[in-house]
């Protein structure tokens, strides 16, 4: 079992947790991911890693809610475990294995969207550890679901939080941030962009504009996370890659995105299910004789 | 039961297809005391026993055999066990036909002793009755890692445990196996009843099991040979990685590699309904292949509700499939598209599958692996519809440990290079076998792999004193 040495909730339906890996939490890197296993018949969630305590031998992962399995991790508690967790996964961002003076020299946007602000975290900090203050925009759908803005805004260079229904700070899609701060004057020789697949497509759409390279980080349906399976396969350019061992992070002008987020649309309808039969029991399982649910 | 002269062998019973085509219950029900004890008898006892130098790990058949005929089971296990770890497993799914069974002198005028039915019989009866492997062995304080729990790595810490190693298997993955856990069926080969207390008759021997360790990623092997203290490693990572044809649309919603597809039935159990992880439930399946993977997919697609094509681009003679799986599949109604190869996974708007464009192929001359050639047949395109698509065209070895390991040489397919008699690597104190060696290959073969890198890693120990 891999201990819960913390949780918080930061807001109704987006959870923290210290986890202890202890060999996860040993080589991980900004931009590697993890999969969790709840029990014994839980499924393989793939999660970013938010932060890591090599000393503590802990990982932290920030999850959202979305289905039944989301919900049920929600309920576990501190002092209660995972059956299952592995990694690190996927290659560490380029920014940390670049050559750091190069890195220096780079003037960097980071574009975070809702959850995606957890993986987002990392990277602007190491680079602040590292003598390199980065822009960040966060955006989220509401100011409840802004996250992180005390640990973001310690360790970012410029923090910008936006929120779609104008809740808190600036108002509209991170988008919009974009392209403000560049009519602004700022210049940017690289974005980082991570959030919902389809912000990460807006983004890109952005910044070509402005000729800005983009990194994405990608979230696609994996099962093994070690390149077994191809679930998580992508068009890059002309080329297939798989996000567990490619990436997660690709050149975001050449992902197929349109693609993407239809493969993410597989499950959809069992997901739903699954998630109806935990928050109401087991009444969809037919009778109606219309959704074929007993069949 | 069996013939007065000897020349047929006793018949095994197997689920009716049309009942088994429904469930995933074991498809062979076994031999009864009764039946394996006459087939038993069938065995000449030669004096020069050619089935065991057609065991790639050199069971002592006649042992066993005999043994069983003389009702001492027991016995017969032990003399099983000498060789093997995995008996239960080998006489499920070793290619007996090709193997020991080929070689037996029975077969030259009738049928060749059942002697995977038999290795089946008694393993599965040691089970049931509690009896364990014997260890007589005292630790000798030296330390090795074992590189993935598949049949490679079990069978090479078995045999280390055996000679008192103190042995640590790493596996990737959350449960023991390897491919015996995610690969093969449970209609094949159940998980509960056969791989797991086979996996636990090696952990008895002392041997330890680290799962969710990713070796590359987690620690490389570098790390675990300077700062865990481990003085050999074993690397039995097998051959994880999916190919695919390079054909368009073959990213459409609907489209699986076998490796995806019989993972999520197999290790992650989405035919249960208790399971939170979903899985594909088309109408219409095509499985493109004619491995014995290909036929898992097909028979577990039929199991969970399609109708299920194989499509292959040679003919029956050529199914690269064991004969029993093929007959299995038709049996339960699995169709044969033969001399038939996809060029393209047709769509709809929505990017789901709604098809496959194939072209049908003729034989020409024999390729380098000494099958003949498949050709396409000009103007013989034609659209086969389909639901889904599970590309079983075979795996390659993981790259991750090759590329993470230094001074570790591989070839030009990824495969580790490693020397056949012990296994030994171009690195020091590292060896490998199995499908991560021979890219994919069967179960006993990898067996047969980890037990030489076992006698391999023990010379090399005792070398360095």
């Amino acid at each position: 079992m891999y201990l819960i040495k913390k949780k918080k909730v930061l807001c109704p339906s987006i959870f923290l947790m210290d986890v202890e890996a202890p060999r996860v939490a040993q080589y991980c890197e900004p931009g590697q991911f993890l999969i969790v296993r709840i029990d014994e018949n839980g499924e393989r969630i793939p999660l970013t890693i938010c932060d890591y305590d090599r000393e503590a031998g802990t990982i932290t992962i920030v999850v959202q809610t979305i289905g039944a399995s989301t919900k049920r991790m929600m309920d576990l508690k501190e002092g209660q475990g995972f059956h299952d967790v592995v990694g690190p996964l996927g290659k560490p961002s380029e920014l940390i294995t670049d050559d750091i003076e190069e890195v220096k020299n780079k003037k960097i946007l980071f574009v975070a969207g809702g959850l995606g602000t957890a993986p987002v975290y990392p990277q602007v900090k190491w680079l602040h550890e590292h003598g390199i203050d980065a822009d960040v925009i966060v955006g989220a759908k509401t100011k409840e679901l802004v996250i992180l803005e005390d640990e973001m805004s310690k360790v970012a260079g410029n923090l910008y939080i936006t929120t779609d229904d104008g809740s808190y700070g600036r108002s509209g899609m991170v988008t919009k941030v974009i392209e403000d701060l560049v009519a602004e004057g700022k210049k940017y020789d690289l974005c980082v962009a991570i959030g919902p697949m389809i912000m990460m497509k807006f983004c890109v759409l952005t910044t070509k504009k402005f000729d800005i390279p983009t990194i994405v980080s990608m979230n696609p349906i994996m099962v093994d996370g070690t390149g077994m399976c191809g679930a998580c396969r992508l068009t890059v350019g002309d080329e297939v890659k798989f996000a567990c061992i490619d990436g997660p992070e690709f050149d975001g002008y050449k992902v197929n995105f349109d693609e993407a987020m239809g493969r993410m649309r597989l499950y959809k309808t069992q997901e739903g299910e699954a998630l109806l039969a935990l928050e109401e029991g087991k009444t969809h399982h037919g009778g109606c004789g219309n959704c074929g649910g007993d069949k | 039961m069996a013939d007065a002269n000897g020349f047929v062998r006793v018949p095994i019973s197997e689920q009716e297809p049309l009942v088994r085509a429904k469930n995933f219950d074991e498809v062979c029900l076994g031999y009864t005391e009764e039946e394996a004890v006459v087939e038993a008898a069938r065995c000449l006892n030669c004096k020069n026993p050619r089935c065991v130098s057609g065991c790639p790990v050199n069971i002592n058949i006649p042992g066993f055999v005999t043994a069983l005929k003389d009702k001492d089971f027991k016995k017969s296990y032990e003399i099983l066990t000498e060789s093997s770890s995995l008996p239960a497993v080998c006489g499920r799914v070793c290619p007996q036909e090709t193997q020991c069974e080929a070689q037996c002198i029975r077969g030259i005028k009738g049928d060749a002793v059942s002697i995977g039915k038999l290795e089946r019989y008694v393993a599965d009866r040691a089970r049931e009755e509690g009896t364990k492997m014997k260890v007589d062995c005292a630790p000798n304080g030296h330390k090795v890692a074992v590189i993935g729990s598949g049949p490679a790595g079990l069978t090479c810490a078995g045999d280390l445990a055996k000679l008192g190693y103190e042995v640590t298997i790493f596996e990737a993955l959350h449960e023991a196996g390897g491919v015996l856990t995610y690969g093969i069926p449970e209609f094949r080969l159940p998980k509960e009843k056969v791989v797991a207390p086979e996996v636990e008759n090696v952990k008895a021997l002392g041997v330890k099991i680290e799962t969710n360790v990713v070796i590359g990623k987690s620690v490389t092997i570098d790390e675990l040979m300077e700062n865990e203290g481990f003085e050999a490693v074993f690397i039995g990572s097998g051959a994880g990685l999916p190919m695919f044809m390079k054909i368009p649309g073959e990213n459409a919603k609907g489209v699986f590699s076998a490796n995806e597809y019989l993972t999520r039935n197999n290790l992650m159990k989405a035919f249960k309904s208790d399971s939170d992880t979903p899985i594909f439930r088309p109408s219409k399946v095509a499985v493109v292949g004619g491995g014995n993977v290909a036929m898992d997919a097909a028979r577990t697609a039929l199991r969970l509700g399609a109708e299920v094509s194989i499509v292959y681009r040679r003919s029956e003679a050529e199914l690269p499939a064991r004969a029993e799986e093929v007959e299995h599949a038709k049996e339960e109604g699995i169709k044969f598209e033969l001399l038939t190869n996809p060029v393209e996974i047709l769509t709809d708007d929505d990017n789901n599958v709604t098809g496959m464009k194939c072209v049908r192929m003729e034989l020409g001359e024999p390729d380098a692996s000494g099958r003949r050639r498949p050709v396409a047949i000009e103007g013989s395109e034609f659209d086969l519809p389909t639901d889904a698509v599970i590309m079983a065209l075979g795996t390659s070895p993981n790259p991750l440990i090759a590329s993470t390991t230094k001074g570790l040489e591989t070839n030009k397919w990824k495969c580790i290079v490693a020397d056949e008699e012990f296994g030994k690597t171009s690195k020091d104190g590292v060896f490998a076998g199995g499908d991560a060696v021979t890219g994919a290959a069967t179960v006993i073969l990898a067996m047969g792999a980890g037990k030489a890198a076992a006698k391999g890693i023990d010379e090399y120990i005792k070398s360095k004193g």
